[in-house]
């Protein structure tokens, strides 16, 4: 398993991506597997950092473990801040209008809608949200 | 990021490269609070758009809201991935992606 520990900080996201990626890519995930992990790694990070420590700052771990048979990545995303379920909050509504569209919980329904699992647990004094993507074969021949 | 605005009479053409995301788009956003004066069709040029994110999908959702008192909106040439994030989340329903 592999670890980053970061500050949870807006201005570190690339950091954060680049470490998800470079993890993933040794990995056969295609490009839109790849860029959907990318994707899912900057919404809860940006969380995190938006919300977390509010309105202090504080640290984030991330731990990236994988493997090639089957094939999958597990990402966990570690805060010890405010103890907050993320999966708790309703999807946005379908027909919704831009002024609705434009608030919030987009990045947590776009998480839920691209990986096969997602978890949320509180466990000593900590946030640990889980995501996991598996390798689809029918995606992987759409390029 | 770079952004590249076109105009030909009320049409305006913004072509967005690289990537829009938590930190890029509040420079977007930043644009179309000047740009869209007198648009009555913006066309978002997606073609060199390598990744978005919900950051950069409130950002166009933010011209659109715009556009619907002036005029219409559209996106045009994302690439497959793109493509998949405006599918997932919607955005096809109320935005004219072609």
């Amino acid at each position: 398993m592999n670890s980053l520990e970061i500050p949870a900080e807006k201005s570190r996201l690339i950091e954060v991506t680049d470490f998800v990626l470079g993890f993933a890519e040794k990995f056969g995930f295609d490009k839109k597997e790849l860029f959907q992990l990318k994707l899912c790694t900057e919404e809860i990070f940006v969380n995190v950092a938006s919300y977390a420590y509010k309105p202090g700052t504080g640290m984030i771990t991330v731990t990236a473990d994988g493997s090639n048979d089957p094939l999958t990545v597990t990402l966990s995303f570690i805060d010890s801040g405010i103890p907050f379920d993320p999966l708790a909050k309703p999807d946005p509504e379908k027909n919704r209008s831009f002024s609705q569209a434009k608030k919030g919980g987009l990045g947590i329904f776009l998480t839920k809608k691209l990986m096969d699992e997602v978890s949320y647990m509180y466990q000593d004094g900590k946030n640990v949200l889980t995501i996991k993507k598996n390798h689809s074969n029918a995606e992987s021949s759409h390029e | 990021m770079t952004i590249t605005k076109t105009q030909e009479g009320t049409k305006l053409t913004v072509a967005i490269e690289g990537e829009l995301n938590t930190n890029t788009a509040p420079e977007l956003e930043k644009e179309f609070e000047t740009c869209l004066d007198g648009i009555t069709s913006l066309v978002i040029d997606a073609q060199k758009m390598e990744y978005i994110s919900s950051a950069g999908l409130r950002a166009l959702f933010g011209a659109a809201e715009v556009m619907q008192e002036n005029g219409d909106m559209c996106v045009i040439n994302s690439n497959d991935e793109v493509k998949n994030i405006f599918e997932v989340t919607g955005f096809v329903d109320i935005i004219d992606v072609k």
